[in-house]
């Protein structure tokens, strides 16, 4: 691996990579006081840090092949810590009862500042789970899913503002309008191919964003709507830190009830017929099933959850505006969901942690969250199509020989 | 004489300029097994397309006769899931297994339109779905065995042999419970063996009264399956009757110019 | 009635450069059936390469002409190499995968070259320096038609004729043709078909630089976003001619720009994306083969 050749390819390509990286890196102008700087340490970095990034991509490669025939050899398949836990009905228990003890005390350990982190996590988990009904199980790369989260949020902003309709009677209307606006929204569109799907709900998310922008009677335009209500709780007036506790519950619940849902759909007849429509339309439909239906179905369920999260992210920040509900909002719910694994509840839930945590606390880190976020797409893509945690292969116990 | 099951007359099929098939009348009557054969690129497949609602053809009708007295179907314009639905399901020459679900539920996939469990019964599995749910299974499992895949039930499509693929595919679509049963080139690229193996198949499938229309190369396995054979060429009907007419056919022999039909 | 020319004027000078933009979209569509999304980040580079470039040299107090052509080349170049890099990345690995992969891989690459250019260099806008003079000979139309109006239309009318030459009739373009049309078969006539796929995207990026290093000289400023709303309004335009069709690809680019500029001079300029946003939806709805693209059965 590490021949004279091989090291003499990467140092081309890290030469390449300088060469390629060099106006945009390098220099930098001021064309106003008429200034330029050449910042030829970039391109120090740029060439060696291409150097050991290509070692370490045909190191692991190299592992992985390695493995594999070593997997083949002794044909059996290694099955990876979490699925074999999930396996075990009684380490799947501790582990549930861990991790639900540690949800519940959170807010009590941690400040408003970190339970509030928290919420807006649990969010994205649960946004995360409805488009992967869209784009994991189904196979709709829904490009415009943040159109219907903001049909939730707007909802509660609105009906709050002009009727003063509180939190819990939006809930779920919010969620209802946009399981509506994505059976509209479907009903012209899913019949098209996959790639064309993906543009037009693009196309459509940013008609909504415009429209919310400009159409200043209705939605009062970029200022947004502000002093939109918290959840109320019994008619008792919470303290900020006590809403924001009370919030995070809900998000709690909320997402429990997501999983438990999504995991029941995904083992029921609909749900194969999802998987099945992803896998081969065609031999799909020769098999009875009716694909515009049940794509209609997968799209506004998952619309239907990202009306849910509007409501409450309107809530949480009791501020709104069109800015929150741009492409790169839908992108990185889509990294979330193709970083954890398409079609895996579990991939999914660590896939938003991780995207929307780790930036968080890593403040250093923060400012390249988009610049890392397409480049988890691509690299997921290129080397690890299935996700961190690939769906668990549904087997089915039952007396084999009647 | 019965009514057929499946009668389709002036089926007519243009891509673009090509005419792919050239008002085409074939018949198949309950408890049949018929074959249609001809050289490659005859229309063949196209014709399964179009009886199966995949292409929408430019003339023509398929009148489906369930057996026992229903009114006929005209399966002309239906969608795809429908035509299957009503009563014909297929399998495809390059094979379409969902590749990534386990054998067992590509086979449950045919039960789909046969079963009716949806969102709510999937969220609270009530009662009712839950014995839909054990019956899909058995009733899948039981169509393995009858394959002879049983004891692949857990593992991926993908990973069964070429043989088993094809199996699997009548599987599937026995699953759907169908009046007729299309099968597209089944013994294309099985050895000797595996073509035994797949004759037995298939008569045992008709032995129950399956009516089956089969498209097929493999001379051998039509001659000794067919209750009756077409044969097509350039999209046209050349020839039909019971394999010793055809095998006489002048025409046919012409259309098969150099291959051995006696086999 | 002058404001009517002005609009019609516009409209094309906007067509025209959609269409630079529109032929990168389908001539990759044509040959390896992908919507590369990150074309539109392929023409902001372009641009940004060649304001760069432009200004360092404006600095170092170079000629108006020399400016315009090392930029110029600069953009041509270093667009052409990213064209090529990306598709080696993210897209050659991804030949035989399921087809989502590369569209979500392109999408991943997009956002990443938004968001690269964005920390290497800024989020504002910056302004782009004038590039092209004002004729002498355009002063009395000078209110209607803008010097750098013209420029673009015969700039734009030149490449697409060269274009069309290398299509029809070098070997370059008869192996892409052949490639577009069968694959397998442009393999087995002894096509190097990694090369060609290379070549589209060469080339198509090549056609994305001249377009950015045009419109921003046009528009006068830039800044890393640019390249995603070009990027989908090309591909409306390369939806609306008919993808995977180069003619299609130009009608479909002056119909949006004329399109765009009508609607946001008579009717409002709130809502001009609006426009082409929703015209893209509903060609996709209505007719997805676009005008001149062929409806295809898909063969099963
Ligand atoms: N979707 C399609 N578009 C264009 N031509 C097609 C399509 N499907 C089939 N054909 C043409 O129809 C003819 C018959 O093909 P097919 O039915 O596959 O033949 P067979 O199955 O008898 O070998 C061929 O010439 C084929 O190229
Ligand atoms: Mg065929």
């Amino acid at each position: 691996m590490f021949s004279y050749k091989e090291i003499k390819k990467t140092a081309l390509i890290s030469l390449w990579f300088v060469f390629l990286t060099f106006p945009i890196m390098v220099i930098k102008v001021d064309p106003i006081e008429r200034i330029v700087r050449w910042r030829w340490d970039n391109a120090i970095y740029v060439g060696v840090g291409i150097f050991f990034t290509r070692f370490l991509i045909e190191y692991l490669k190299d592992r992985n092949n390695k493995r594999q025939a070593a997997k083949r050899s002794a044909n059996k398949e290694s099955q990876p810590i979490i699925h074999s836990i999930i396996a075990n009905p009684k380490q799947r228990n501790i582990v549930i009862v861990v991790l639900l003890s540690t949800a519940f005390i959170f807010p009590f350990i941690f400040s408003t500042y970190q339970t509030n982190i928290m919420i807006t996590a649990l969010m994205y988990v649960v946004l995360g789970l409805g488009l992967n009904i869209v784009v994991g199980m189904a196979g709709l790369l829904d490009l415009g899913f943040v159109a219907f989260y903001a049909v939730g949020a707007y909802s509660y902003a609105l009906l709050n503002y002009h009727f003063g309709l509180g939190f819990w009677a939006v809930l779920p209307i919010g969620g209802c309008l946009a399981g509506l606006a994505g059976l509209i929204l479907g009903f012209p569109v899913l019949r098209l191919r996959g790639d064309y799907l993906a543009i037009v709900t693009l196309g459509f998310g940013e008609i909504i964003r415009l429209v919310l922008e400009n159409w200043n009677d209705f939605s009062m335009g970029p200022s947004g709507i502000s002093n939109i209500d918290r959840p109320g709780f019994f008619g008792i007036e919470l303290s900020l830190n006590g809403s924001i506790m009370y919030l995070y519950y809900i998000m709690i619940v909320l997402m429990i009830i997501t999983i438990f849902i999504v995991n029941r759909l995904q083992d029921s007849r609909l749900g194969r017929a999802w998987i099945a429509l992803r896998e081969d339309e065609i031999a799909c439909q020769a098999m009875g099933i009716d694909k515009r239906k049940t794509k209609l179905v997968a799209f506004s369920l998952g619309a239907f959850w990202a009306g849910i999260v509007g409501v409450i992210f309107a809530a949480k920040t009791t501020f709104i505006n069109p800015a929150s509900f741009t492409f790169l909002e839908s992108a990185i719910i889509l990294s979330i969901v193709v970083l954890g694994g398409m079609g895996s509840i579990i991939g999914v839930i660590m896939g938003a942690f991780i995207l929307i945590l780790l930036p968080e606390y890593l403040r250093a880190f923060s400012e390249y969250r988009m610049l890392v976020f397409g480049g988890i797409l691509v690299a997921m893509m290129v080397f690890r199509p299935q996700g961190l945690i690939s769906n668990i292969r549904r087997t089915y116990t039952f007396n084999k020989d009647q | 004489m019965t009514t057929p099951i499946l009668k389709v007359t002036g089926l007519t099929m243009d891509f673009g300029g090509i005419r792919a098939l050239n008002r085409l009348d074939l018949d198949v009557c309950a408890g049949e097994i018929v074959a249609l054969i001809g050289p490659n690129g005859a229309g063949k497949t196209t014709f399964f397309n179009c009886v199966t609602g995949i292409y929408q053809p430019t003339g023509g009708d398929m009148i489906l006769t369930p057996p026992g007295g229903h009114k006929s179907i005209n399966l002309k314009g239906l969608k795809p899931n429908t035509v299957t639905e009503k009563g014909l399901a297929r399998t495809f020459q390059n094979i379409r297994l969902f590749s990534k679900m386990t054998v067992l539920e590509n086979v449950m996939i045919g039960r789909h339109c046969r079963t009716h469990a949806f969102i709510f019964g999937a969220i609270f599995r009530t009662k009712a779905t839950r014995k839909e749910e054990k019956e899909i299974i058995e009733m899948s499992y039981s169509l393995l065995k009858e394959v002879g895949l049983a004891h692949l039930a857990d593992e991926f499509a993908e990973n069964l042999a070429y043989g088993a693929q094809r199996r699997l595919e009548i599987a599937r679509a026995l699953a759907t419970e169908p009046l007729l049963l299309l099968l597209d080139e089944p013994a294309a690229g099985m050895n000797p063996q595996e073509t035994l193996q797949l004759k037995e198949l298939i008569k045992k499938i008709a032995s129950a009264g399956q009516a089956i229309l089969l498209i097929e190369h493999d001379m051998k396995l039509v001659m000794s399956l067919s209750d009756r054979i077409f044969v097509m060429d350039y999209g046209k009907k050349i020839a039909e009757g019971v394999p010793a007419e055809i095998r006489a056919n002048p025409e046919v022999i012409k259309a098969y110019l150099g291959e051995d039909i006696d086999a | 009635m002058d404001y009517f020319i002005e609009l019609l004027f516009s409209g094309l000078t906007r067509g025209s450069i959609y269409a630079l933009i529109a032929l990168g979209y389908t001539m990759v569509y044509g040959i390896i059936g992908l919507i590369n999304f990150a074309h539109g980040e392929i023409y902001m580079i372009g641009a940004f390469t060649a304001f760069i470039v432009a200004t360092v040299l404006s600095i170092y107090g170079f000629p108006l002409l020399a400016i315009v052509v090392v930029a110029g080349v600069a953009a041509t170049v270093w667009s052409s190499a990213y064209g090529y890099t990306i598709e080696k990345i993210a897209y050659k690995p991804l030949r035989h995968a399921p087809r989502l992969s590369p569209l979500i891989s392109a999408i991943g690459m997009s956002i990443f070259l938004q968001n690269y250019v964005l920390l290497a260099q800024t989020s504002d806008f910056l302004p782009f320096p004038e590039l092209i003079p004002e004729f002498a000979f355009m002063e009395p139309v000078a209110h209607i038609v803008g010097s750098s109006d013209l420029v673009i239309l015969v700039t734009t009318t030149i490449i697409m004729l060269i274009l069309t030459f290398v299509i029809k009739f070098t070997r370059i373009g008869k192996a892409m043709r052949a490639t577009a049309q069968d694959r397998t078969m442009a393999m087995l006539v002894g096509i190097n078909v990694n090369n060609i796929i290379s070549a589209t995207f060469i080339i198509g990026s090549a056609l994305a630089a001249i377009g950015g290093l045009l419109i921003a000289s046009h528009i006068g400023q830039i800044n890393f976003y640019i390249g995603f709303i070009a990027g989908i309004k090309a591909f409306t335009a390369a939806v609306l001619g008919g993808i995977g069709s180069i003619p299609g690809a130009v009608l479909g680019s002056l119909i949006l720009g004329l399109t765009e500029s009508f609607a946001t001079g008579y009717i409002s300029s709130d809502y001009e994306d609006v426009f082409a946003f929703s015209l893209l939806v509903l060609i996709l709805i209505f007719k997805p083969s676009g005008l001149l693209g062929k409806a295809e059965t898909q063969k099963v």
